[in-house]
């Protein structure tokens, strides 16, 4: 994303150090990861300590300070999931794309990420690529649905 | 559309709406809920609009939010009639569409009794449904949650214009207490003495909250609530805002479910438009604004100081119990917090009182509660039933029991921090205190089934695996007594559990429980002391033997 995007993201909030989670959340969802020079501009313009930032950063889930992959792939480990097979779902998932929960592959292909509870637990166990939900989810299905993500 | 002004010219707008429609016209309702979307919903709503568009105007097609019955989805009902189709493919729709516009059904698209091969085809003979009580989730079929008009076509806001041109706040108030409505969260404090505490407090900058975090895992009711119906929740934050004397409210949702940002996002801004949100509502001299925030993906940001600090751009540690945010909430302010379900139950009370009110459910659980069905079950999905409700009738009535033949061993309540109750007390009434009792509290209404062939201590752990890692880490008997817990957990599901194992387990649980400041630690031990009372054997055996008991 371009640097224009983040920059307008950050106009937007300028001078407002209690919108620091609305201005980061904008940007990780355009962008996918904060990078630190981002962050020390969000500092400057919110006029909040580059600590509390990174404290905000570092504590939600849902911020990421590394580089992600161009695709996320979520196995959800909520209740319901876990009870109907989860476990299963991760183990394929992992010797497809040889990662283990939370990497990024070295092309940049995939992330890889557990975590729960999505919601969607009547369709569970469930595999989810970029945000899509695949429902009712076998590890003989996994690698056709992977396939659709270069 | 101009701002609406008074009551009268709402009134008179919602004529309008009423009179442009034909109840006759027939209607697809498509569900794009959580679950029948991840069954791709959205190809068959496509297929639906493509069809239906090439005949003109002659039928409408309707996406709307969960319609419950998420185990068959993608979901179907077709009014009038309420004729229901599950499983609907795309492929389905030119037939669905074909006998529609004849007043025909299509008979191998509904309801078939798993058992006796009878057929169902309106919503009230459909098993699922016909054992519910609808009255929160049921207008969800008959609503795109993107347009406020369908909200306004079922009687939405006219509860509001009762409280702010007929009823003083205090009568608000009042008619809320004497409904004696109960938070729908987990806890089950009475919502109308908290609304008072904050209306009584001293500052006069008092703020209101929508509790839709939503981080019990398996509870799935409060989404659906607020992405088919969003403007139910609003309609109640807005009068408890009004019972209250506030004059912001705050929408705390999740941040990973993109359909229900874009539903509430529009929600609010309709209403800012129609002059349901902002300066003098509908002339009544009432302001109240709303705005959306986000969970940002932590458990504990669901407990309601956390969840303030949230609010105010921290991080989300929650303070001591003894600072009570009805009092001293966001930014130190009043701040009065209930979850989703709670406040849709609001228009209701206000509309048809609370002596209506307090004649559905149990002696002291007043109302309906909605229930997320899933686990081993056979129709998982989002229930709604009067609270004191046998749990039978939830599990095997409307749930149809357990999956593949097997047998119920348990039943989860209430996520991580709920407890499991064994098979046989299936006959205990769904209500607050009883089930608190049992040690298996309602929560925000998770039910999950667990049938024989489910290992107690792997549950255990995996519940504790999970809040571990939820944890924020202030309260170090939580951070650190998880952890051990978890730890012993783990050596036992390995059958490396050592004698006096328990012993240390029941202690850490008491020590953790003391000792934490706010539910999460206090509570983390509550699913393992319920296993200590109903499956104790099932821990000892694999402590003395070392393999899975059952």
């Amino acid at each position: 994303m371009s640097e224009q995007t983040i920059d307008g993201i950050i106009e937007k909030y300028r001078g407002q150090p209690n919108s620091l989670i609305h201005a980061l959340v904008e940007i990780q969802h355009e962008n996918h990861w904060l990078p630190r020079d981002v962050m020390h501009k969000v500092a400057a313009a919110l006029q909040v300590p580059f600590a509390q930032v990174m404290q905000i950063a570092s504590f939600y889930k849902a911020f990421s300070l590394t580089p992600k992959g161009r695709h996320e792939v979520h196995v959800c480990t909520g209740m319901t999931c876990h009870l109907r097979g989860a476990a299963k779902l991760r183990a394929k998932v992992e010797e497809l794309t040889g990662l283990k929960d939370g990497e990024t592959d070295a092309d940049s292909r995939f992330t890889y990420e557990t975590g729960a509870c999505l919601g969607s637990c009547s369709i569970g166990p469930e595999l989810i690529v970029d945000g899509k939900h695949y429902g009712r989810m076998t590890p003989e299905k996994i690698e056709d649905v992977l396939k659709q993500y270069e | 559309m101009p701002k609406l002004q008074s009551a009268a010219e709402l009134e008179k707008y919602r004529a309008e709406i009423l009179a442009r429609r034909d109840p006759a016209k027939p209607c697809i309702a498509v569900c794009v809920g959580a679950a029948c979307d991840g069954m791709d919903s959205a190809a068959v709503a496509a297929a639906f609009v493509a069809e239906g568009g090439k005949l003109g105007d002659k039928i409408e097609v309707r996406t709307t939010g969960c319609h419950g019955y998420c185990e068959k989805g993608p979901n179907v009902v077709v009014t009038p009639g309420d004729i229901c189709y599950f499983e609907v493919q795309p492929t389905d729709v030119p037939e669905i569409i074909a006998a529609t516009l004849k007043g025909e059904v299509v008979e191998r698209l509904v309801y078939k009794d798993p058992n006796t091969g009878a057929k169902a085809v309106h919503m009230n003979e459909v098993p699922f449904y016909k054992h519910q009580t609808r009255l929160l989730i049921g207008d969800n079929p008959k609503i795109d949650p993107m347009r406020i008009d369908d909200y306004l076509a079922v009687g939405g806001y006219a509860a509001l214009v009762k409280a702010l041109t007929e009823m003083t706040p205090e009568q608000v108030l009042d008619e809320v207490k004497k409904a004696n409505l109960r938070g729908r969260g987990g806890g089950g404090f009475p919502a109308g003495s908290k609304w008072e505490t904050t209306r009584n407090a001293p500052e006069k900058t008092k703020y209101v909250i929508v509790n839709g975090h939503e981080g019990e895992s398996a509870a799935f009711m409060d989404r659906a609530m607020l992405t088919g119906n969003p403007h139910k929740i609003l309609e109640g934050l807005i009068i408890g805002a009004y019972a209250i004397g506030a004059q912001k409210g705050f929408m705390y949702t999740r941040h990973d479910m993109p359909l229900l940002e874009k539903h509430v996002r529009n929600a609010l801004a309709q209403a800012k438009e129609y002059g349901l949100l902002g300066q003098n509502i509908l002339g009544s001299g009432f302001d109240f604004e709303c705005e959306l925030h986000f969970d940002v993906g932590i458990f504990v940001s669901g407990e309601s100081s956390a969840l303030m600090r949230s609010i105010e751009g921290n991080a989300p540690e929650p303070r001591p119990k003894y600072i009570r945010t009805s009092v001293n909430g966001i930014w130190d302010k009043p701040s009065n917090l209930n979850n989703v379900e709670t406040w849709a139950n609001v228009p209701q009370i206000i509309s048809k009182g609370a002596e209506w009110f307090t004649s559905i459910g149990s002696e002291k659980s007043k109302g309906t509660k909605l229930i997320s069905l899933s686990g081993n079950v056979v129709n998982s999905g989002v229930v709604e039933v009067p609270m004191g409700t046998p749990l039978r009738t939830l599990v095997f009535d409307i749930g149809g029991g357990v999956r593949d033949g097997k047998i119920l061993k348990a039943i989860h309540f209430g996520g991580a921090m709920g407890g499991s109750i064994p098979a046989d007390l299936i006959d205990s009434p769904l209500d607050f205190d009883g089930m608190s009792k049992l040690g298996a509290p309602i929560g925000a209404g998770g039910l999950l089934l667990m049938d024989e062939d489910t290992d107690m201590v792997e549950v255990a752990r995996y519940l504790m695996d999970f809040l571990v890692n939820e944890s924020c880490g202030k309260c170090v008997p939580c951070r650190e007594g998880m952890q051990q817990m978890l730890h012993l957990l783990t050596n036992i599901t390995r059958g490396e559990g050592k004698p006096g194992d328990l012993e240390r387990l029941e202690d850490l649980i008491e020590v953790t429980g003391v000792a934490s400041l706010c539910a999460l630690g206090k509570t983390s031990g509550d699913p393992l002391k319920s296993m200590f009372r109903y499956f104790k054997p099932e821990y000892e055996s694999r402590i003395s033997g070392g393999s899975a008991g059952k």
